[in-house]
């Protein structure tokens, strides 16, 4: 298929659609709304459900129930909504579950803004519900790269029977950009014999549950989760490098602070500085081998977020105390600027002025 | 002489770079200009958050009647769109929202703006998946027309891949906007796209080329 100009919201639709999923439960909310408003036209047609909850609790708890039954479902809404959406999170990954949840951050806490945001990082990595759970977040950095990641997402999720996040801001949601829907490779997945789809009186019931009332139970289910987290980290984290060779600095940002960040990189090496880029791909797993490993060259790391700075935390552990940390974002919705950057690089590289 | 032009079309079309660049070049004519942004279906990427740069240009931007703040999610129309849209020294442009709901709007002043007259323009880009062809330009042309009360009185050349946009996207735009014109009787009025891509056009085709500012893009997008 050849190019088209998609906004974010509905491209993410598109590419749920072209990956095979059929199920969408959810609950408009600015700034993602296109995304459902793209599902409830499409999915009648194609033989699917689209259905709009009472709330985001009621939504994530039917995406609990398709997913049940081994259907590809996916749902999507935006930081308040996506909060609430937690103890259905908890349950799913709990009960084993594939599922695609789709974050559009908006700035908060509370009801906060309608404007981009990535102060949802630390709830997206460290767990919003209850419980040693984790689940595989992906930060796309531009709209093709979001299209790719739903498709492989569906397959990482029913892979490792996981729910797995994409977690994009206000900006990736409303931008429009060119975009292409590659023929993705198959991936080999295991058949889905756990789903409850009747047993027409040939096997026990398949269960699907979230509660061990054993101690013992529970925690070797625990144990079991965490071999798949394991796998993850050893197999799933994706992250871009850019101008890194020789940098006197590196920034780490993701989404689109990565590419406010990749503008103002651009910028400085025009004006003869030298500063390099990592752009997780996967804020979890995080990339920490490639903060250890920066190049000698590197002296300072500055961190860019769309928040008061959550992502600084990740960064420290991969950083293992080699070299200072600094930070410089907007939060609350505002944008920042290249210009922003490139000043807070010039005032670390004269050492603070 | 002045008039109403009436801005709409899908989402995702272009409408408002178009509605900003045309109000920059009016305004740079030395027109006296009023953009009226009602967009009220989608917060993000609204005119009125070129509110600032159009002032600079002497460019009336009407909007919410709470403020240009973009922030606002609000369905709230400024009533001072209406002393423009009665005044016949105004050039006014109309920047609606996208498809049949962002048009839905402008059937408030819909009385006013007939008895004044006015222009309403479909801005058609090709490469929307849902307005690529001839059908699916037509059911927005018609969508929106049921749904504002208005009558289209012509079209816009937009397509585009932003700033990937070559001459001959330009041209498969016209040859979809003549399909268009043939079945509605709706000339081309507007040819837009950056200058790069309308410098290889032409001569002899039909509509005004409008350069589009790209206003509405950060640098870094």
């Amino acid at each position: 298929m050849s190019k088209v100009l998609m906004k974010g919201n509905e491209a993410i639709g598109a590419a749920a659609i072209a990956a095979g999923c059929k199920y969408f439960f959810g609950y408009p909310i600015t700034p993602q709304s296109e995304l459902p408003e793209y599902m409830s036209a499409r999915l009648p047609k194609i033989g699917g459900v689209y259905l709009q909850a009472e709330s985001e609790v009621a939504a994530i708890n039917m995406v609990y129930g398709a997913a049940g039954t081994g259907k590809r479902v996916m749902t999507s809404s935006s930081s308040p909504g996506i909060a609430l959406k937690q103890e259905g999170i908890s349950y799913i990954a709990g009960a084993e579950l594939p599922c695609v949840i789709v974050n559009m951050v908006r700035g908060g806490p509370g009801l906060g803004s309608i404007q981009p945001a990535q102060s949802d990082y630390n709830q997206a990595t460290r767990g919003g519900g209850d419980g040693d759970y984790k689940l595989l977040v992906y930060a796309p950095g531009n709209i093709q790269e979001m299209v790719d990641l739903v498709q492989l997402a569906f397959d990482k999720a029913d892979y490792y029977r996981n729910p797995v996040m994409i977690l994009g801001d206000g900006m990736m949601g409303q931008m429009m950009e060119p975009v292409e829907f590659k023929e993705m490779p198959k991936m080999d997945l295991p058949a889905k014999d756990w789903a409850t789809t009747g047993t027409q009186e040939k096997r026990k019931p398949n269960v699907i549950n979230s509660l061990y009332l054993a101690a013992e139970e529970l925690e070797q289910h625990n144990i079991h989760l965490q071999t798949k987290y394991q796998e993850m980290i050893d197999k799933e984290i994706m992250f871009e490098e850019y101008n890194m060779e020789g940098a006197e600095l590196v920034i780490v940002a993701y989404g689109t602070t990565a590419r406010i960040s990749k503008a103002a990189v651009d910028l400085l090496q025009a004006q003869g500085i030298h500063v390099g880029l990592i752009r997780p791909i996967t804020v979890w797993p995080f990339p920490y081998q490639a903060i250890k490993d920066l190049p000698e060259s590197a002296k300072n790391i500055l961190c860019v977020e769309m928040s008061m700075g959550q992502m600084i935390d990740d960064v420290r552990i991969g950083n293992e105390g080699q070299r200072p940390i600094h930070f410089v974002g907007r939060s609350g919705g505002m944008i920042p600027t290249p210009q922003l950057v490139i000043d807070k690089v010039k005032e670390i590289l004269n050492g603070g002025k | 002489m002045t008039t109403i032009k009436i801005i709409t079309g899908h989402y995702g079309s272009g409408k408002t770079e178009f509605a900003v660049s045309l109000a920059m070049q009016l305004a740079a004519k030395g027109r006296k200009v009023a953009l009226g942004d009602l967009d009220i279906v989608n917060p993000y990427f609204r005119s009125r958050e070129r509110a600032e740069m159009m002032g600079n240009e002497g460019i009336r931007v009407i909007s919410s009647t709470l403020g240009h703040a973009s922030s606002l999610d609000l369905p709230a129309v400024s009533a001072e769109i209406r002393g423009p849209i009665a005044d016949p020294e105004y050039d006014v442009i109309l920047d609606l929202g996208g498809d049949e709901v962002g048009a839905r709007v402008v059937v408030a002043f819909a009385e006013d703006i007939k008895a004044r007259g006015y222009e309403m323009l479909l801005v058609i880009n090709a490469y929307r998946p849902e307005t690529r062809d001839l059908d699916g330009v037509m059911r927005y042309l018609e969508g929106i027309e049921y749904t504002s009360n208005l009558k289209f009185t012509g079209l816009i050349v937009n397509t585009h891949m932003i700033w990937d946009t070559t001459t001959e996207d330009v041209l498969a735009g016209i040859e979809l906007a003549r399909q268009v014109s043939h079945r509605s009787g709706l000339p081309i009025r507007y040819i837009s796209a950056i200058k790069s891509a309308l410098a290889g056009l032409p001569p002899d085709i039909e509509g005004e080329r409008l350069p589009v500012g790209m206003y509405m893009r950060d640098a870094w997008m």
